[in-house]
């Protein structure tokens, strides 16, 4: 069974190979990322080389940014849809992003169309090291993209590192990707800033939740007016984004009589109030 | 409590191993006695074994207190087998150990002569020295040794007199193959504990050098000398070990690793370059270095290639060397690579191999297209308890907290259930207890994705399952 599940996939990779519609590098170093709007807003793509900063919205928003990440990462590989042409993806994380945002899972990344095969975690003690590894990895131009995660603000983080971590990426033309789940934005070289919300989701039959949508918020852009928003959904098939359906009407999943709230919940959370008052 | 051993000023007083303590401090008042610690003995012995490593290859840890060294082919170097025995002697002496040394034909002789010869000299006529060795030799055990002295059988050539059939039938077979073993009748093999690497380069100085960066110079020539002979044998090296022999005795290695064979000096230098700076204490030179020592454990083939004509570098060349810097820099066990794990377990679908290990390269599945994600991308480790409110106890949740936030789920899918893995019998991945596990994927009113469970069948297994959230989805 799991044998005729690796025979399958490696199929389908060669499949992909030959009708591929997904988004295809063009050589003016920009990245299309297939949600047409956005595109022509960007005026073609997020650009290579160049270092991109993905704030959450609320630190709940965490598994969406991390997720929008993953995606720009994928994208940043390469390879039109063959797993052979990948380019390797390098995620460097602290010990604190593991213990707060949870323990790296390969399959969550081949569920989003990607190839863990492609990827090295580097798992570093501190936000230095962290600086330190991805100025040094995105010197290495055979990388396709390099994600720095760090949780929380630190001033470590300043426009010195920035710079350099811009500087490197401009010369090898490797992406860099700077995950700060929890951090507040500060002065930074970065080409552009975004903020990611969790959006609700195109319901599939029976409504269960659909494809990850996201809404997308360009904070700051160094080449351009920012400020604007979209909403956009990740196409895992095809490798690309696009725009998102809009939602139906919602209502509570479950209908009928319910239990009541557990005592001690609540009287937590008065207490918590009053004394936040 | 008993002693174990004592030191030659105690034996000169009158004391010995296996005197009660009681008894010793009564004969000596002012005695002075230590804890017997075997595990630290071993590990000094074992040190001392790896220190030999400079006088021959061939050295293995006679336990608890011998060192065997074969020195076939070696004792020239330091001027004959009796001036290498008082060269080791002298240096071991001035550790403040008490040696007894000599030197034996076979490794058998070689450790009777030094435990029951009492000399430290080289005897004049091996044979007749072991003869007239006592039986305590034979090292049988006290049963046994007591029935021979009985006998009248004091020495080993006693014994050697004797018909070995008598022998055999009153004391086994293993009397017998001790015999011969001393005589050099029968075989006694050395198994050396460590092996000789593929290519091991040593620069020694007339005079111990203090200043650490000539030391790294002198080890940038052996890095060059070692390549010269790699590139003879066209193989690279995967593991480079440098070893700076310090005149105390101690020695500081450092060792690096490639994930690919290489044979490239440059990188091999900014890899030990990044070790070094790694250390938490300085490469100190103490009273200085006397020996700087390269070693290549780890070799595999490498035909030489010419990247200027063969059209530039390999592609995946530099992500390698780039992985091989940050593995020396942070550990190698910070940098993984991910193989898809047998099970459906999901905090266990993935085996994280270090980058610098894993060669061949796995395919993962292909989700089912059209199908959403069904895994996050990072699990919660462990998972986070929340509380649930569901319309049956069995059923999917209607509303849950977690992080004192009440939510409430607009769409859901599940259960997804995980069972146990059963198979594995006392090394369950689910723990004792077994819990299976419901999976629902869940979607709350401002759109966020969560992945949660319900530990336990509610009624089979537990009566008041608990929820756990494992993952948040994008």
């Amino acid at each position: 069974m799991r044998e005729s599940a690796y025979i399958l996939s490696a199929l389908r990779a060669c499949l992909a190979d030959h009708g591929s519609g997904s988004v295809r590098d063009d050589a003016s170093g920009l990245m299309p990322l297939g949600h047409a709007p956005l595109d022509a807003y960007l005026d073609g793509g997020l650009r290579r080389g160049q270092l991109h900063e993905i704030f959450a919205e609320d630190a709940e928003d965490g598994g969406a940014a991390t997720g929008f990440v993953a995606m720009l990462g994928i994208l940043a590989q390469g390879g039109d849809g063959s797993q052979s042409r990948r380019k390797p993806l390098l995620w460097l994380r602290t010990e604190d992003a593991q213990r707060r945002g949870g323990r790296f899972h390969a399959a969550g990344l081949a569920e989003l169309g990607g190839d863990p095969a492609t990827l090295i975690l580097v798992t570093v003690p501190d936000r230095l090291a962290l600086l330190r590894g991805a100025a040094d990895a995105l010197r290495c131009a055979g990388l396709g993209a390099v994600i720095a995660e760090c949780w929380g603000h630190s001033a470590k983080l300043d426009l010195t590192a920035s710079r350099r971590l811009t500087l490197a990426a401009g010369q090898s033309g490797v992406t860099a990707l700077m995950l700060r789940p929890g951090g507040r934005p500060a002065p930074s070289t970065a080409d552009t800033r975004w903020s990611v919300r969790a959006a609700p989701s195109h319901p599939l039959a029976a409504n269960a939740p659909g494809q990850p949508a996201i809404g997308l918020t360009l904070l700051r852009r160094r080449a351009g007016p920012a400020g604007k928003s979209w909403r956009m959904e990740w196409d895992r098939d095809r490798r690309r984004f696009r725009e998102a359906e809009p939602a139906p009407a919602r209502q509570p999943a479950v209908s009928g009589a319910l239990l009541p709230l557990p005592a001690g919940g609540q009287a937590a959370d008065l207490r918590s109030l009053s004394l936040g008052a | 409590m008993r002693l174990m051993a004592v030191n030659s000023v105690a034996k000169a007083l009158g004391l010995d191993a296996g005197l009660a303590l009681a008894d010793a401090r009564a004969r000596v008042p002012d005695l002075a006695v230590h804890d017997h610690d075997p595990a630290a003995d071993a590990n000094w012995l074992d040190r001392l074994a790896r220190q030999c490593g400079r006088y021959t290859p061939m050295v293995t840890t006679d336990p608890p207190d011998g060192l065997l060294l074969d020195v076939t082919g070696c004792a020239h170097l330091f001027g004959g087998e009796e001036a290498l025995a008082k060269t080791v002697a002298a240096w071991l002496e001035e550790l403040g150990t008490a040696v007894r040394w000599t030197l034996g034909s076979t490794a058998q002789a070689a450790h009777a002569l030094a435990r029951y010869g009492m000399r430290n000299d080289r005897a004049m006529d091996e044979p007749v020295a072991i003869r007239r060795l006592p039986v305590a030799a034979l090292e049988l055990d006290s049963e046994s040794e007591l029935g021979l002295r009985r006998a009248g059988l004091k020495t080993i050539g006693a014994v050697a007199d004797r018909p070995r059939g008598a022998i055999a039938a009153r004391f086994g077979a293993g009397a017998i193959l001790a015999l011969e073993r001393l005589l050099g009748e029968a075989e006694s093999p050395l198994d050396p504990d460590y092996r000789q690497p593929a290519v091991r380069i040593a620069r020694r100085f007339a005079e111990p050098v203090a200043n650490s960066d000539y030391a790294l110079a002198v080890l940038d020539d052996l890095v060059a000398e070692a390549i010269v002979q790699l590139t003879q044998r066209d193989r690279g090296g995967r593991r480079f070990e440098a070893l700076f022999h310090r005149a105390d005795g101690r020695t500081r290695a450092l060792r690096v690793e490639t994930g690919l064979p290489t044979r490239d000096p440059a990188a091999i230098r900014r890899l030990f370059d990044e070790r070094i700076e790694t250390l938490t204490d300085p490469l100190d030179p103490g009273f200085g270095f006397d020996c700087v020592e390269l070693a290549v454990p780890v070799t595999e083939p490498l035909a030489p290639s010419q990247p200027g004509l063969e059209g530039g570098h390999e592609p995946g060349d530099d992500v390698a060397e780039l992985l091989d810097r940050l593995s020396t820099r942070f550990g190698r066990d910070r940098l993984h690579r991910f193989i898809p794990g047998d099970t459906h377990i999901p905090e266990q679908g993935h085996i994280a191999v270090p980058a610098l290990q894993s060669a061949a390269v796995m395919q993962w599945p292909m989700p089912e297209p059209g199908e959403p994600p069904v895994r996050p991308v990072q699990l919660f480790d462990p998972p986070e308890p929340i509380d649930v409110i569901a319309e049956v106890p069995d059923g999917p949740p209607y509303r849950f907290r977690w992080r004192r936030k009440l939510r409430e789920v607009m769409r859901y899918e599940g259960p997804e259930r995980i069972a146990s893995e059963w198979w594995h019998g006392s090394r369950d991945p689910l723990g004792r207890t077994r819990l299976t596990r419901d999976y629902y994927r869940i979607e709350d009113a401002a759109g966020r994705r969560y992945w949660v469970f319900r530990h336990g069948l509610f009624g089979r297994e537990k009566s008041d399952p608990r929820w756990y959230l494992h993952g948040l989805f994008a």
